[in-house]
């Protein structure tokens, strides 16, 4: 018997650059469960390095997916979620292979990797906030291959979105589905005409973001394998 | 060249920052990614890209700065970034190659370089 359960698959934690210092696990774990959420998917850019601490922070009141947010040579950011931590690392080092540089907190801001118990335990020094080597249609590619969600992020901002930096979305790249951010307010008719299902979650950069977004579904459970089935039967409701 | 002298030449408007820098090249590119890795210290950078990112790698290259063109207006939230870093934005009606050609005609010269590829 099916339920429904409302998930936010696009959360940021205190490693991306970008993101609050207070992003760390206890406090996302208790702001996601105070949004009633089901489920969330940590997605650092380009990392996958505080996930296994924020699955053990959240136990078994709340599923965490692991994922990333990719930078991909075009410079668009796309969604890799898994249900396995194996092919999450094996995505993580096909996406970290091709980063380049390193992290200048000054300019980008701190990438700090943290415990389950919010204690920072390292730094991490490469620049996440870079681009990397793989191009949107082989990290999509990958992204299946390894049995993972991918989910092209934001297309409706001007800036990082796969529409804005391709022109428009190859039709024949093999998407989960596109996410519109929190900010959008428009017709999503010109974005269903791309071809995917639609989804938005909160791309939450501070804690009190967290769940400002979200997507229903209705399935067994919150899993990426579950969510890529209501997907493809139709999409989620929000 | 003094920023000053190309801004006045050129029809540049001042987003932010002053024009006391001097720019010793030029660089042409919507990529982040593409300008960290290939523009050079002291360089101006033209690009349509307005996210307050190009600030970070502004500061990161230690380019001279940003003009924005094609009648690109920063966001908010880049104006408060380079405010804070002390990078100068620019402005241009012109598109990127006009733009560009009119630098050159100036005497402000980027550099051959032979980066091979990405």
């Amino acid at each position: 018997m099916p339920g429904a359960f409302r998930v936010d698959l696009h959360v940021h934690t205190c490693l991306s650059p970008c993101a609050d210092n207070g992003m760390v696990p206890t406090r996302i774990v208790a702001r996601a469960l105070e949004a009633g959420l089901a489920a969330i998917g940590i997605c650092d850019h380009n990392s996958a390095g505080n996930v296994a601490a924020v699955r053990e922070a959240a136990g078994k009141d709340l599923r965490v997916l692991g994922g990333m947010e990719i930078t991909t040579s075009e410079e668009a950011h796309i969604l890799a979620l898994f249900d396995g931590q194996e092919a999450l690392e094996r995505m993580e080092r096909l996406v970290q292979d091709g980063l380049a540089g390193l992290n200048d907190p000054e300019a980008w801001g701190d990438q700090i990797l943290v415990d389950s118990r919010d204690q920072p335990v390292g730094i991490e020094e490469r620049l996440l906030a870079g681009a990397s080597a793989l191009s949107a249609e082989a990290t999509v590619r990958e992204i299946q291959a390894l049995g993972g969600l991918a989910i092209a992020s934001h297309v409706d901002r001007p800036a990082f979105s796969l529409a804005q930096q391709l022109g428009f979305i190859p039709p024949e790249l093999p998407l989960d589905a596109v996410e519109l951010s929190f900010h959008f307010r428009g017709e999503k008719a010109p974005f269903r005409a791309f071809g995917f299902p639609l989804v938005s979650f909160s791309d939450a950069h501070f804690p009190e973001e967290i769940g400002r977004s979200r997507t229903l579904f209705r399935v067994e459970e919150p899993s990426v394998a579950a969510l890529r089935l209501a997907l493809r039967a139709g999409g989620g409701e929000w | 060249m003094r920023l000053s002298h190309i801004a006045k030449a050129l029809d540049l408007e001042l987003r932010c920052g002053d024009l006391e820098a001097e720019a010793s090249g030029g660089y042409v590119s919507d990529l982040m990614s593409d300008v960290i890795a290939h523009a050079e210290a002291g360089d101006l950078w033209l690009t349509v890209q307005i996210h307050a990112n190009i600030v970070a790698v502004a500061a990161m290259k230690e380019l001279s700065g940003i003009v924005l063109t094609g009648g690109r207006e920063p966001e908010a939230e880049t104006l408060r970034k380079a405010e804070a870093k002390k990078i100068t934005v620019l402005a241009s009606r012109l598109p990127a190659f006009e733009l560009a050609g009119r630098l050159y005609q100036l005497g402000l010269r980027g550099r051959e370089r032979h980066a091979g590829g990405i």
